[in-house]
């Protein structure tokens, strides 16, 4: 009785899901899908080598430091780093005193209470705040920036597929639209304001190309700052600010591994000794 | 219950002897998992995974522990909490990540436990229950897991709760009352964030006793084995401890090292970078996708897209999703082989190979957009998962002729060992 019902249910599942499969086999002959513009165009973010690759990559505190001044003079104008503070910097290689007077100096400051009259104000931001928002709410900020809201950045490149990739090929990734898109795809011109991109989901976007020119900032370390020189950093740094505890990770990791190993092979000897009598054929 | 040969608890220390009379729970382990419980001596290295399925949920009952010392169950503040326990709580950012892929690795060794199972035949008489307590615990454990996913308070978090409670709303009349009640709301927020949270750390804990009474089930039988032939006698056996727990220890080994790849040098492999974004219920993301392991079921969900009469396609899909789980629970009755072990069953054994396939192809196709072509594949192979089940297996054991069985447990392991082993068998024994 339970496999006469099984055998009518599942007759009827598959039944039913095999004509599905025919109606849709048959509008896909008949009228296949269109190719939109993104699956035509979106490129896959570039490669580009970081010293943080692989298992025993680690951070490259100069690159760090560089990154971090491109975000301060260029990013933070627009987009926020809530989840970092600035005692947080102390592992780009700043020392104490540093981390103190990059906040204090930062052109942000911290929301406050007036001590005197309890009315709303600001004051310098202390090494144990986090990066102050360049605008006080969203509205703000859409409305400062053509409608679209900066988004933190944070955790931006583990926000994205190959997030350090992505962020690096979006910022040297701006261009005119390809004269084969406006052929194909007329509609599809970049509309007033935004700004064509083929490695952003829908090919334009709000932001306009921060870094445009060669020597947009000066690095204090002598680099020269072309423009995909300061891509690399910021994203390097962007990378730092999603994932902090890469290092810890990798050397932890290491080192767990190597325990395993031992481990394990000491656990497969001792299940050899302890199976050794029962695996002759002569019992 | 266990075989008459069992070794017998006898402690020695006049202070063990003193607890054994009052409380005899060193007694109860002994008998349960150490020398005193006599199991097949030819269990292969799929009979590991029931262990490492134990080994997985203490690593996630211990991380999540830690973890919700941490969490703020509060849809203002959850996500930022999750950020604070990675940067500023001391290795907080290893206790995340081997909570979040020890979710994905509980259920690697949990589906390799049950495609064991289904090879084996060990859902067969006399182990039904172990069976059907099995299935239970998968389904606490999915439920589980999709709780835990929303806690984090991600983008695919906010959308992966809205996507599935929705499939409640596809029941007629009732449903969308219901999934209003699930959620404590229209859609989710904070309410629905803190009963997730209640469940998900309770949760667990009804898994452990679910598994207390999956072992109290298995105990009854005894283990099954490869050859799918019953123990006969004390030859069969060997003691689990030192035996099998020398064997499992080198199992938790591989699975460690495994574990540890993934958990220290791609621990967002298995993620979806979606879930780093906070949630805003303005903005849905480009393709809603549930964690890896949910795969094979979303496929079948949106497998259906034609309506049948005046069922809606979605409830069809629906339905289908918790058939394709709910089927398992009659499969002890479905596959009527006298036979077990799929190794003497050689039609079986070639539609179990199919059916693993088939079970990847679905998962690919629900970790994929919902565009053609692979809704059609999913069409296709769901078509055969439902056939596999409920057609195939009833259809096998009835038509087919197995191959002949060994004699004994002891009788198919000599014939290994005196084929691989030849020289030893010479060897006159000490």
């Amino acid at each position: 009785m339970v496999r006469y019902g099984a055998i009518a249910v599942g007759l009827f599942f598959s039944g039913w899901l095999f004509i599905s499969f025919l109606v849709g086999g048959y509008s896909y002959v008949t009228e296949p899908p269109a190719a939109t513009v993104e699956h035509e165009f979106h490129l896959a973010p570039k490669h580009v080598a970081f010293s943080f690759d692989g298992p025993f990559g680690k951070y490259d505190k100069a690159q760090l430091q560089r990154g971090f001044q491109v975000f301060k003079e260029v990013c933070s104008a627009c987009h926020s780093l809530k989840f970092v503070a600035f005692r947080d910097l102390e592992a780009l290689g700043y020392n104490e005193a540093e981390v103190k007077a990059i906040a204090k100096q930062w052109a942000i400051k911290t929301p406050s209470v007036d001590p005197a009259t309890g009315e709303a104000s600001t004051r310098d931001p202390v090494p144990a705040d986090h990066f102050p928002k360049p605008f006080a709410n969203n509205v703000a900020a859409a409305a400062a920036n053509n409608n679209a809201i900066p988004p933190d950045l944070s955790l931006m490149t583990k926000a994205r597929h190959h997030g350090s990739a992505y962020v690096y090929s979006l910022l040297t990734g701006f261009q005119d639209q390809p004269a084969e898109l406006l052929k194909h795809f007329p509609d599809a011109k970049t509309p007033e304001g935004l700004h064509y991109n083929p490695y952003f989901a829908n090919l334009n976007l709000a932001m306009a190309p921060p870094l445009s020119a060669e020597g947009q900032v000066t690095y204090g370390d002598g680099t020269k700052a072309s423009v995909d020189q300061m891509a690399q950093d910021v994203s390097a740094f962007l990378t730092w600010t999603a994932e902090p505890k890469l290092e810890n990770r990798h050397r932890a990791g290491l080192a767990t591994i190597i325990f395993l190993l031992i481990a394990t092979g000491l656990a497969y000897m001792s299940y050899q000794n302890i199976w050794a009598d029962k695996k002759k054929a002569a019992v | 219950m266990s075989f008459p040969w069992a070794e017998q608890y006898t402690p020695k220390h006049p202070v063990m002897q003193w607890v054994d009379e009052k409380l005899p729970l060193p007694r109860l382990v002994y008998n349960a998992v150490g020398a005193g419980y006599p199991v097949p001596r030819n269990l292969n290295y799929f009979w590991n995974f029931g262990v490492l399925a134990g080994l997985a949920l203490v690593i996630q009952i211990v991380t999540g522990v830690i973890m919700a010392m941490h969490y703020g169950a509060n849809d203002l503040v959850a996500f930022g909490t999750v950020e604070q326990t990675m940067r500023d709580v001391n290795a907080g950012w290893l206790m995340r990540y081997a909570h979040a892929n020890g979710a994905s690795f509980f259920f690697i060794v949990v589906y390799l436990h049950i495609f064991r199972g289904l090879y084996f035949g060990s859902y067969k008489a006399p182990r039904e229950m172990v069976w059907l307590l099995g299935l239970v615990i998968f389904l606490l454990m999915m439920a589980t897991a999709f709780m835990g996913y929303v806690l984090p308070w991600g983008q695919m978090s906010y959308w992966g709760a809205k996507v599935i409670t929705g499939l409640f709303g596809a029941i007629p009349v009732v449903g969308e009352p219901i999934q209003t009640w699930l959620l404590g709301g229209f859609a989710p927020g904070n309410a629905s964030l803190n009963r997730f949270f209640s469940l998900h750390f309770l949760l667990p804990f009804v898994i452990a006793g679910v598994i207390i009474l999956h072992i109290w089930a298995l105990h009854i039988p005894g283990s099954s084995n490869p050859t799918g032939v019953e123990v006969k006698g004390p030859q069969d056996t060997v003691p689990f401890h030192p035996y099998y727990t020398a064997k499992d220890g080198f199992g938790a080994g591989v699975f460690l090292i495994a574990f540890s790849i993934l958990l220290f040098f791609a621990p967002n492999f298995l993620g979806h970078p979606d879930n780093y974004i906070e949630a805003n219920p303005l903005s849905t993301p480009a393709h809603i996708v549930p964690e890896w392991y949910f795969w094979p079921f979303y496929a079948i969900l949106r497998a259906f897209t034609v309506d049948f009469f005046f069922i809606p396609a979605k409830l069809l899909g629906v339905l289908a999703m918790f058939a394709s789980i709910l089927l398992l629970f009659f499969l002890p009755w479905l596959d009527t082989s006298p036979v077990r072990s799929g190794r003497y069953r050689p039609t079986f054994r070639k539609f179990w190979w199919i059916l693993l396939g088939d079970v990847a192809v679905l998962g690919y196709c629900g970790g994929a957009p919902a565009a053609e072509p692979f809704v059609m594949i999913s069409q296709i192979a769901a078509a055969y998962y439902f056939a596999h089940f409920l057609i195939i297996l009833p259809l096998i054991a009835r038509f087919e002729k197995p191959l002949p069985l060994p004699g004994s447990i002891t009788e198919a392991v000599l014939a290994t060992y005196g084929k691989t082993d030849g020289e030893t068998a010479a060897v006159p024994a000490e």
